[in-house]
């Protein structure tokens, strides 16, 4: 390596894409850069003038304007740009101006193309036709899941392991004392080092196979075998083995390759424990089922209240894990509805059964299945149509409120907006539950346009599931007839837009200002999936979380190809930054909330976040011409 | 523009009649070749000057005592500098290198011991030079030190046109009015030295005392200066000295 070309390699090798280029490539960009110098103020790239370089800033500021004149983007010290002219019809489309004194690193188009070429993850960086958003959600799941979880965690116990001289009878006797399905047969060293371990007493053992529950039903009572038999002597065939610090994942292919359901877990020669298959199924989820079972053994409010640091702990520990926004979502949501249903069996223990059928409806992320650990409760009640409010409703707010109550000292806020079961307006038989929604979808007004946002989430979380049914069937068959109501929905999920993206330690706004932080949830979340329900709802589906309801878009025409996916993986990243960043609240001992603040999100973070920011930002403005407000009716020709 | 007032009255030779000359007394070959190149006429627009910034890291600072132990080049122009043209040579210094420069360049006994006499790059060197205006900061070290070498390796000299980075900020900060002002308050003076006159540019600061990292450093600082200061159409004689 050129001693002088130390400054630039050094510099690019601490910036995406550059700083995943290996050494040697590194090396050769910085041996072919240009440089030049821009006063603050002066243009860099002109719109349409030819350009056959990759621009990198080396220090200054630079501001991109579309050909419109608005802001596109505002970029620092190690953003690059000029690529998209470069893999299209090399004319600058965005022009480019200094907004400090600025030192360009021009990159000669054969070495870009190289770059692209010798490097995957450069080419996906700048390539637009794979954007990187995808890449990003892709490799986030590729790394994570049981990839990356050693086989090890799975372990709860040593291995029974019996001498080959015992009978099979003790044998039985051990596993069944231990409550295990299986035992580990040891016998004397055969002279080959490659089997033998030594164990905590320093004796030397050779690990001579394993006896399962069902080898006692095929290879001895299905035999004929006495009870005598030592186990020794039982055939055994090749023990199959896996060492502890492989992944889950490779344990359960293991198993799955050869067809069994207990696999010996060895720490290099030493047997540190059996992982049967269930083990492998319940990993996943094995947290969350372990509190909701929790949730219902528990006989008091204040019993659930204390459950509460376990939610933000197995909340913690799906993340670190690498869960998907998705499983996490469901997870919480899971955990949220049993907390509403436990309250609800104590509730009705506490104040006799109720006097006519009821459901308790949840709505919100609750309802979506996309829960986090920042959440109030959006909830409400449908009684039977034999309600009777004098004679009736004395209970259910009774009831509304023991569950309202107990929700918040779990740590389901109040709802500000006064959307909660306690609500007279929303403690209501069908009938006129049926009528709220065919009236705001007839006549929406602000006010029930913002209903019908919190609302058209609904799902059943307890009792009589149907009368949620009724209402899903009403909205499914209403609402993609009424392009006035759809219309009114699509300029509704427009309240709230996305950030451009970051600049510096700011977030940068459309119009160019800066702020200390962003509400991912308000800027990002939030009118991703406002803009995913109005399609939802012009397809008729009854899907609730947002993700089924892309599934069910997609079996339209509503969306150009392609747009889906990408609307997928934007909500995938922005949820999953969210959540991410809730973990470094809770790991910083802060309380958490939907705010990020720019100086804490990675450089390639934020790359991602202002692709998935833009998917928004387009599909916001489809979603305007998609929907356009109906010509009145009746008007003469 | 005071600037360029300044500058012609520094600029007391006539280049090209000093140029030319050589090239036609010039016994040595190889400096007929260099002298007689095409060189920029004085009246050539700095946009279109063809430059090339040049760098010499030495023993010392008396070219009585001390010797050059590196040389860095990079051919550019206003809008450019293409790395890929860049030359950085380590020579043997014909004077011993004193530990306190060791120091300083980072340039060991080893490397100096197995690097060539300059007599054997000085045709490359000179090749490099030709027609182009050289662009230094502080022309009192690379002007006498280039000579000096020359001269006791051919038996001639050599000088030529510079743009002296350094002379350019002591114009802008040492001979206004402002900074007249600022001495006779006692202040101290602005410094003009290069990483110091870079940052007031916006430039970042590079690992100094390396010929070739030096020479790309003033190459930035000159496009700075004249992007903050010059007209792109101002004769390349205004600033030559």
């Amino acid at each position: 390596m050129d001693a002088e070309l130390l400054e630039i390699r050094q510099h690019m090798g601490r910036f995406p894409p550059f700083d995943a280029l290996d050494d040697e490539l590194l090396d050769s960009v910085a041996g072919q850069v240009e440089v030049g110098y821009f006063k603050a103020g002066s243009d860099i790239l002109q719109l349409d003038q030819e350009l056959h370089e990759l621009c990198y800033i080396r220090s200054g500021a630079v501001e991109v304007r579309r050909r419109t004149g608005d802001l596109h983007n505002r970029l620092g010290e190690g953003d690059i740009f000029g690529h998209f002219s470069l893999l299209r019809n090399h004319r600058v489309r965005f022009p480019a101006r200094a907004l400090e004194d600025t030192l360009i690193y021009y990159i000669p188009e054969p070495v870009f193309r190289r770059l692209c070429e010798a490097d995957e993850h450069f080419a996906d960086f700048v390539e637009l036709e794979r954007p990187r958003l995808e890449a990003a959600v892709e490799e986030h799941k590729k790394a994570n899941d049981m990839m990356i979880t050693r086989v090890r965690k799975l372990l709860t116990r040593y291995p029974v392991m019996v001498e080959a001289g015992a009978s099979v009878q003790e044998a039985a006797r051990q596993i069944t004392a231990s409550q295990a399905s299986a035992a580990l047969i040891l016998d004397t060293p055969d002279g080959d080092p490659r089997h033998t371990f030594t164990d905590s007493e320093d004796r030397p053992w050779r690990l001579h196979g394993i006896l399962t529950d069902s080898d006692f039903r095929t290879r001895i009572v299905a035999e004929g075998l006495s009870p005598d038999t030592p186990v020794g002597s039982l055939a055994s065939g090749r023990l199959i083995t896996i060492q502890s610090d492989e992944s889950v994942h490779e344990a359960m292919l293991c198993m799955l390759r050869n067809n069994i359901h207990h696999l010996p877990v060895l720490y290099r020669r030493r047997p540190v424990g059996i992982v049967h298959l269930s083990d492998i199924i319940r990993y996943e989820t094995h947290s969350s089922l372990y509190l909701v079972s929790n949730i219902f053994h528990q006989s008091s409010v204040e019993g659930l209240a204390r459950l509460a640091p376990d939610v933000r702990a197995a909340f913690m520990r799906m993340v670190e894990e690498g869960a998907s926004s998705q499983m996490v979502g469901s997870a919480l949501s899971t955990i949220g509805r049993s907390f509403v249903r436990r309250l609800l069996e104590l509730a009705e223990e506490a104040l006799g059964p109720p006097p006519v059928g009821y459901c308790f409806m949840v709505n919100g992320s609750m309802a979506r299945n996309e829960q986090t650990i920042v959440t109030d409760q959006d909830n409400a009640l449908i009684l039977a149509d034999d309600f009777e409010p004098e004679r009736h409703d004395a209970y259910f707010l009774r009831l509304a409120q023991f569950v309202s109550d107990g929700l918040a000292a779990c740590g389901y806020a109040y709802c500000k907006g006064e959307v909660m079961a306690t609500n007279p307006r929303w403690r209501q038989p069908v009938a006129v539950w049926k009528r709220y929604f065919s009236e705001w979808i007839e006549a929406p007004t602000p006010e029930r346009l913002l209903h019908c946002s919190i609302f058209f989430d609904l799902d059943s979380a307890f009792g009589e599931e149907a009368y949620v049914e009724q209402l899903q069937d009403l909205i499914a068959r209403q609402a993609p007839e009424s392009p006035r109501f759809l219309a009114a929905m699509a300029r509704n999920a427009l309240n709230r837009k996305p950030p451009l993206g970051f600049f510096r330690t700011f977030v940068m706004e459309k119009d160019g200002k800066h702020n200390n932080s962003i509400n991912l949830k308000r800027r990002g979340t939030a009118p991703l999936v406002d803009l995913i329900r109005v399609h939802a709802l012009a397809c008729g589906s009854r899907a609730q979380n947002s993700f089924e309801r892309l599934d069910d878009i997609a079996a339209t025409q509503l969306l150009a190809p392609g747009v889906g996916e990408k609307l997928r993986y934007a909500m995938e990243l922005l949820s999953m930054v969210r959540i991410r960043h809730q973990v470094l609240d809770l790991q910083h001992d802060q309380e958490p909330d939907n705010n990020i603040e720019p100086e804490n999100v990675a450089d390639s973070e934020r790359h991602h976040l202002k692709d998935a920011f833009q998917v928004l930002s387009h599909a916001q403005k489809f979603l305007k011409y998609r929907y356009p407000v109906p010509a009145p009716t009746g008007r003469a020709r | 523009m005071l600037s360029h007032r300044l500058g012609s009255r520094s600029s007391g030779l006539d280049w090209p009649a000093y140029l030319q000359r050589r090239a036609a007394e010039a016994r040595e070959p190889m400096l007929r070749t260099f002298f007689a190149a095409g060189w920029p006429a004085p009246d050539t627009p700095l946009a279109e000057t063809p430059l090339v910034a040049l760098d010499l890291e030495t023993t010392g600072l008396d070219v009585q005592r001390h010797a050059i132990v590196s040389i860095g080049l990079v051919p550019f122009s206003l809008q450019r500098i293409p790395l890929a043209e860049r030359r950085y040579w380590i020579v043997r210094p014909s004077r011993p290198l004193s530990e306190t420069s060791i120091a300083y360049h980072h340039i060991t006994h080893s490397e100096v011991a197995a690097a060539p006499d300059l007599e054997a790059i000085l045709p490359e060197l000179l090749e490099a030079l030709a027609g182009r205006i050289v662009v230094v900061h502080f022309r009192h070290i690379e002007r006498p030190f280039l000579d000096e070498a020359v001269r006791a390796r051919l038996g001639e000299g050599i000088r030529f046109p510079m743009i002296d980075t350094m002379s350019l900020e002591a114009r802008l900060h040492r001979l206004s009015l402002w900074s007249r002002l600022r001495r006779w308050m006692r202040r101290p003076p602005v410094s003009i030295r290069l990483g110091d006159s870079r940052r007031r540019y916006g430039l970042p600061d590079y690992q100094g005392h390396h010929a070739m990292v030096d020479a790309l450093a003033t190459a930035e600082l000159l496009q700075a200066q004249v992007a903050r200061h010059y007209a792109p159409e101002l004769p390349v004689s205004a600033l030559w000295t």
